[in-house]
């Protein structure tokens, strides 16, 4: 028996500025997986992303997280359905003013009534878990990206949420840091037993890691299934995508005048 | 046509700024009412205390005891004329506490607690810290504005006195000390001119009307500031242009409202 959805994505459609930047989505989270949404830059990922966090409210359809359809919910249920989820910004967005312990124990402390002994050793937990307990008296601008990343990802579990979100958790790391980043993803999504999705372009890290993928263009699907499916896929955009061949139904020219007139030369 | 263009573009530049003064007002009454949280653990004004009230001080304290010796110079200059220099200390007391003191702190207070409270908010805004704490199911307006707004509405009067005590001690380095003023004459006749209702608490009103204006300003700028850095340029630079001209306009109108025909 397949497992229950927690997320549900029907018929999403988004219009910015009358630009159709989502059309038509249908996905659909079980729980306990880890999905990835993969596209180009600017394909409507980050902001389906939001559309799942309640950020935005869709022109048409809607997202259901664990039984409740986002967009109806007002700002008092909004930020009780928030506290089930987590999010993991492209840069971790660690508060700058706080040290690594204070930024992993800042969710205990608003949400919860533990005392400050129970939260120091949740937080040397948490923070044993992405290996960086030896940091956590450190500031934010003592770290590297990778350990910046991996505070971040300690924060958004801190109260164990049902649904962690990544956006971009690769962007802008070496391949050691990478590597620890994607498979303490993996590691602690099964460990809570929570759900994940990630929203990223970094094909070959993240085909190591997911259960499924969902591959985003211009704002629809385009093709899904999972890691193994896809790489035998034949279909010219992904195989585009996961060879990261530089023509094809993405054009490595951007759209403009013919070449010959761009260089007034006559037929 | 060019008329019509003018005409529209005035047009607009003024519905802008009246839709920008309600968005204002709303941030603030916001402010108001997500400030139980942060009065229940008032631990986190007192931090931003420290930031905006403590890390000020060295500003006041030297500016005020540069343009308290510069009342002292200036003053003893005019009332020599008169024959009145034993007045001196009334004349820098008055100064200080009614205008000098609320106002001048104000505006120091503007550029150097105001401009950073823009910038560091504009730049929580363009890391995502602000997006991250609202996926956290935490208020922003709860969780960093309301603390630096009281933050500021409780430091902004008492480094308004500390600039005047600082201001008052100048003059007296300056008339007492250097020009040789009769110490008792300065001291005493400051003692019975300058009322506590009229003058001293008129002053602290007026700080504490400033501070609240200076730091919504400030908050408000921030917290609207677009997550780039010319937006978050941009913002501390109208902190600090919005924030004077505001200081220097309800100077006029406070002191006309509290000290006409006293």
């Amino acid at each position: 028996m397949p497992a229950p959805s927690l997320v549900e994505i029907r018929d999403l459609n988004f219009t910015y500025d009358k630009r159709p930047v989502l059309q038509g989505i249908n996905m659909t989270f079980p729980k306990g997986k880890l999905i990835a949404i993969m596209g180009l830059s600017g394909c409507g990922k980050t902001t389906l992303l939001r559309h799942i966090g309640g950020a935005l409210k869709p022109t048409r359809g809607y997202v259901k997280f664990d039984g409740q359809v986002m967009h109806e919910l007002d700002a008092r249920g909004l930020y009780l359905m928030r506290r089930k989820m987590g999010m993991l910004f492209q840069f971790g967005a660690l508060f700058t003013d706080m040290s690594v312990y204070d930024n992993v124990a800042f969710q205990m402390r608003e949400h919860t009534d533990l005392s400050e002994e129970m939260i120091h050793n949740l937080v040397v937990m948490k923070l044993n878990a992405v290996g960086l307990r030896g940091a956590q008296h450190m500031m934010p601008s003592e770290l590297s990206g990778g350990m910046a990343r991996r505070v971040a990802l300690a924060r958004t579990m801190a109260l164990d949420p049902m649904l962690v979100m990544y956006d971009e958790p690769f962007a802008g790391l070496d391949p050691i840091s990478m590597t620890v980043i994607g498979d303490l993803i993996r590691s602690l999504n099964d460990a809570l037993g929570a759900t994940s999705i990630i929203v990223t372009h970094d094909i070959q890290e993240s085909l190591k890691i997911v259960d499924y993928v969902y591959f985003m263009a211009n704002g629809v699907i385009v093709s899904e299934g999972t890691p193994d499916e896809l790489r035998a896929c034949d279909t010219d955009f992904v195989r585009q995508f996961v060879h990261g061949e530089m023509d094809g139904p993405v054009p490595f020219h951007y759209p403009g005048v013919d070449y010959r007139q761009a260089l007034n030369l006559r037929a | 046509m060019a008329v019509v263009q003018t005409i529209r573009a005035i047009g607009h530049r003024i519905v802008d700024t009246v839709w920008r003064i309600g968005v204002a007002a709303r941030f603030f009454f916001l402010t108001l009412l997500y400030s139980g949280n942060c009065l229940r653990r008032f631990h986190l004004v007192i931090k931003e205390l420290f930031s905006t009230g403590v890390m000020s001080l060295i500003i006041i304290i030297v500016a005020g005891l540069f343009v308290g010796m510069v009342l002292g110079l200036q003053g003893y200059e005019t009332l020599k004329r008169y024959g009145s220099e034993s007045a001196l200390g009334v004349m820098v007391a008055l100064g200080l506490v009614r205008e000098l003191g609320p106002v001048m702190a104000a505006l120091l207070f503007a550029s150097r607690a105001g401009s950073a409270m823009t910038a560091e908010i504009g730049l929580m805004k363009a890391t995502e810290q602000i997006s991250a704490m609202e996926m956290m199911a935490v208020n922003p307006i709860a969780r960093i504005v309301a603390p630096r707004f009281w933050a500021g509405v409780i430091s902004m009067p008492l480094l308004a006195a500390l600039f005047s005590a600082v201001g008052i001690f100048g003059g007296y380095l300056v008339g007492v000390v250097q020009i040789g003023v009769d110490e008792g004459s300065f001291w005493s006749q400051m003692q019975a001119a300058v009322d506590f209702r009229e003058d001293i608490l008129n002053g602290v009103i007026k700080s504490v009307v400033f501070g609240t204006v200076v730091t919504v300003i400030a908050l408000f700028e921030g917290f609207d500031a677009p997550p780039t850095a010319e937006g978050v340029s941009g913002a501390t630079t109208r902190t600090v242009v919005t924030s004077s001209l505001a200081i220097l306009m309800l100077d006029f109108v406070l002191t006309a409202i509290m000290f006409r025909g006293a």
